[in-house]
């Protein structure tokens, strides 16, 4: 090990650790990153990517299917689960090199191992318990994640009950399956288990499903899935599993308290994440944590000067996106650099990649209502659209919500196809401010699902064309 | 496409009025030259007579409604075959009566008054608005969509507001601030003055009736016409609205100034490092008095009155462009050779128009000497949101009654042109005894 003292060392090679440590290395700071696993964090190997690349060949086995609609024909349409789980992991796999290729490039040191703080400005790092480095950095910076949480009674096994790990790499293609918990993960995984033919359940423990969503798009969306066979029982708790040789036997309370039981081959536990903070030696200085997290300030600065907390580690939205954001912000703010600004939370998008897809930035219409807004909120459907018919998908809204008043967009919700590629335009209006004057005298071109963002915007104050 | 009908300029200075009442209603057939609506200005109600014609589509400004801009869209007047479905477009564009945003014509360089913006901050001294996010040339203010409507909303005057976002532009949470401190509200003097439309009637604002030109014309006079500059505009402007605006009285005191010629004559006389004009001495006696009668230091603001702990004193300096006041801030704590080589650097600068905006915005007493120019004594107008300006006349021999008898003293005639909104008959009279004494027993102004 040539060198032990940095500027800063980044703990976790997520999308907040490597891109933080790149950000350090472009304002020319001596940086390093510490990663026990893979480059690139859950998100690149086991989140967000290798679920895209299942659920793309979810999407184009179910357009095989649907072919006739189409006017095309697709015979023996079939698939080999091995092979899609493969593809998977090499869709991982070659943006996980690509990680390390960007560290490399920017001169950015990788050391392998994990971290442990060792009072502040010090860090052990070991290997398999065997001591590799002794590091000192004046800036510390603590990316390490978060993981699948475990309820009490459903503690995933990793062979009948699993967790997003084993879900991603299926070694059977379960005839029957539970997903307990209905937010953007168990979604995804109960949509891509759908589509490719296994019998799903959702039991989610609030009354909607995708709860942080808007109600009327969680409603919608519900609705596709249970056209498409999905089972939901939203309101209700799982209370036991009672698992045999190749089957677990679930106990769900519903909303009134009554039980009933469902046996399915697999069960997947998507009841949400708890940030990594054990291990890292934080009792050696002054960090505090919150309810799984680490507590750091709009700057990403721990109670103890020169340890900071980024990512899923520093609470939610445990987002990729907001991960990133937030260390660019936490490094720019120790470099000094003028004008940086706190990231504004309200105005992070989220994407759910579920077949229909879901995305939204900023307050649902209740929310809206609660925060003591008067609302005006624009509706357009999919059915509206030329180019929505012409992709053979007529279903599906998009709905904005603009504060009365002074017509500030409040927020944006959709539901149906690509919406998740569609969001950003919102995000970005919202970021600048934007009225919907402004949203009005935007061209958006045609023939695009995006005319629907204008059409929203037009019908919430009562100037829709096209319905 | 629906027409806009606008509210009318009834004079050339006018801008903004009340929209006293409808004479017609939503669906009504109007022909060109129908009297639709009556409108009230400061001096007189007038009526809105219709230029087109077609079906009265919507009234977008209720009867009663005051301070409506003049340009704003008060109603919308449909042509054969539309219907009010056809409205959406025309008032969209121009939504509430006080939205003035985009183009402040934000004066160029020397401005002759101590707040460059129309609407002038009330609390100069307090925030120093310079800040203000605007680009050099005098031009656009950054701010988002938002925070213009907001600004607008609330009746905030944006030039008078700093910015936190990117590059000092201003964002929502800079308004909410604003509303939340209570800063930056646009005097009551009309905000929308400055939309661009509004800008030719601004420029000739002391043209009531018949304008100059056309007088000039019609009598066939000869003349050359100089086009406005910057400056002279916002000297008409600011200058029209002070005197229609603000209730000026007046007081005059005569001053003997034969000992205050006597003791500069001694202090010139002691070093080269300064030389001390008459003007100086009226300076600091005039921001030591201010001191004593802090009463008399103020400005109105319709919320409140304004207090201000520094008298800073704005001097008028003649440049060939025209006037302009700049600075001496803080002058009740300045020595008399330090304001004297302060006044020369910035009359200096002033003529050669290179003051940086804070050495002439923000004064809070205006003092005017044209005695070199052997003036008795004049009445000044007011510099507003300043409550007080000081006109002094020419120290000249006069005979003056001494222990009963006729003897010939320098006397300076003085006269306080007083903003009878904030500072009241006595109050400015105590004022004027004060500074009296001082210039006359001058030995007690360099304690």
């Amino acid at each position: 090990m040539a060198d032990t003292n940095f500027d800063v060392v980044v703990v976790g090679g997520g999308p907040a650790g490597y891109v933080t440590a790149i950000r350090a290395a472009q304002l020319k700071m001596k940086v390093a990153v510490v990663e026990k696993q893979h480059l690139g964090g859950i998100c690149l190997n086991w989140g967000c990517i290798p679920t895209k690349a299942l659920l793309r060949s979810a999407e184009i086995y179910h357009y095989m299917n649907h072919a006739d609609a189409f006017g095309l024909s697709a015979k023996g349409v079939d698939f080999d689960l091995q092979k899609v789980v493969q593809r998977s992991r090499a869709v991982s796999k070659q943006l996980n090199g690509g990680v390390g290729h960007l560290l490399k490039k920017n001169k950015v040191p990788v050391i392998d191992g994990e971290a442990k703080l060792n009072g502040p400005g010090k860090l052990k790092v070991t290997k398999d318990g065997k001591p590799v480095a002794e590091l000192t950095a004046k800036h510390i910076i603590l990316a390490t994640g978060a993981r699948a949480r475990s309820l009490p009674g459903l503690e995933p096994d990793g062979k009948l009950v699993w967790t997003y790990m084993e879900a991603l790499v299926p070694d059977i293609m379960p005839k029957s399956m539970l997903v307990i918990g209905s937010g953007a993960i168990g979604i995804e995984f109960a949509s891509f288990f759908k589509t490719m033919g296994a019998e799903v359940t959702v039991v989610e423990v609030m009354p909607q499903i995708l709860p942080v969503e808007d109600e009327e798009i969680a409603a919608h969306a519900r609705k596709r899935f249970e056209k498409q066979g999905m089972k939901i029982i939203s309101g209700a708790k799982v209370t036991g599993l009672k698992k045999a040789a190749n089957s677990v036997t679930v106990s769900v309370e519903d909303s009134k308290g009554k039980s009933s039981e469902i046996t399915v081959d697999r069960v997947i536990s998507a009841v949400g994440v708890v940030g990594n903070i054990e291990g890292l030696g934080l009792e050696t200085t002054k960090v505090k944590t919150d309810r799984g997290c680490i507590v750091a300030d709009a700057f990403s600065r721990t109670d103890e000067p020169g340890i900071y907390a980024i990512g899923d580690v520093a609470g939610p939205p445990m987002l990729a996106h907001k991960a990133e954001h937030e260390g660019v912000i936490c490094i720019e703010k120790i470099a000094g650099l003028p004008d940086v600004h706190p990231m504004d939370k309200s105005k992070i998008p989220g994407c759910t990649y579920c077949h229909p897809q879901v995305a939204s930035v900023g307050m649902t219409e209740k929310k809206a209502k609660e925060a003591g807004h008067s609302v005006k909120v624009g509706r357009f459907p999919f059915m509206g659209n030329g180019k929505a018919i012409a992709l053979g998908e007529p279903e599906g809204l998009v709905k904005t919500v603009f504060d009365a008043k002074t017509g500030e967009l409040l927020g944006a919700h959709m539901v149906g196809a690509e919406v998740t590629e569609m969001i950003q335009g919102f995000v970005v209006a919202m970021g600048l401010e934007t009225t919907e004057e402004d949203l009005m005298h935007t061209v958006f071109p045609h023939p695009t699902l995006s005319e629907m963002m204008h059409e929203s915007v037009l019908d919430a104050y009562g100037r829709v064309i096209h319905m | 496409m629906p027409v806009n009908i606008l509210m009318p300029a009834l004079s050339p200075t006018m801008t903004e009025g009340t929209l006293a009442k409808w004479l017609m209603k939503e669906g009504d057939q109007v022909s060109s030259g129908d009297v639709i609506a009556e409108i009230e200005t400061d001096k007189a109600t007038m009526e809105v007579e219709a230029v087109d014609e077609g079906t009265l589509g919507k009234i977008v400004v209720a009867e009663g409604s005051e301070g409506v801009a003049v340009n704003a869209v008060i109603a919308v007047l449909l042509e054969e075959g539309e219907d009010a479905s056809a409205i959406g477009d025309a008032p969209a564009a121009a939504p509430a009566p006080a939205a003035a945003p985009p183009a402040e014509p934000a004066p160029a360089a020397p401005v002759a008054a101590p707040a460059p913006a129309p609407a002038p901050a009330p609390e100069p001294a307090a925030a120093p608005a310079p800040a203000a996010p605007q680009a050099a040339s005098g031009g656009r203010i950054f701010a988002s969509p938002l925070a213009r409507r907001m600004a607008a909303q609330a009746g905030l005057d944006l030039a008078a507001l700093t910015g936190s976002g990117p590059k000092g532009r201003i964002v929502k949470s800079d308004i909410e601030a604003a509303i939340a401190g209570g800063s930056g509200k646009a005097a009551a003097a009309p905000a929308p003055a400055a939309t661009p439309s509004a800008a030719p009637a601004a420029a000739a604002p002391a043209a009531a009736g018949p304008s100059a030109k056309e007088t000039a014309d019609l009598l066939g006079m000869e003349y050359e016409q100089e086009p406005l500059s910057g400056m002279r505009r916002t000297i008409a402007k600011r200058l029209t609205e002070s005197k229609q605006t603000v209730p000026h009285f007046y007081l005059t005191i005569d001053c003997q100034v034969d000992e205050l010629l006597k003791v500069r004559k001694e202090l010139n006389s002691r070093s080269d490092d300064y030389k001390v004009s008459v003007n100086d001495f009226v300076i600091r006696a005039a921001a030591i008095a201010l001191k004593k009668v802090p009463a008399a230091n103020a400005s109105f603001d319709p919320d409140g009155m304004m207090y201000y702990k520094h008298a800073d004193i704005s001097v008028a300096v003649a440049t060939p462009s025209g006037l302009i006041t700049p600075i001496i801030k803080a002058a009740e704590g300045k020595g008399l050779a330090t304001i004297s080589n302060e006044m020369k650097d910035l009359a200096v600068r002033a003529r050669d128009g290179k003051l940086k905006p804070e050495e002439y915005q923000g004064g809070t007493f205006s003092v005017s000497n044209l005695g070199m120019f052997g003036v008795k004594e004049f009445a000044a107008i007011i510099n507003p949101p300043q409550g007080c300006i000081l006109a002094v006349g020419a120290g000249e021999q006069r005979p003056v009654v001494k222990d009963g008898a006729l003897a010939v003293a320098t006397v300076m005639s003085c006269t306080l042109s007083v903003d009878h909104r904030v500072v009241d008959g006595a109050v400015g009279a105590e004022f004027l005894a004060a500074f009296k004494k001082l210039i006359e027993d001058p030995i007690t102004m360099l304690l």
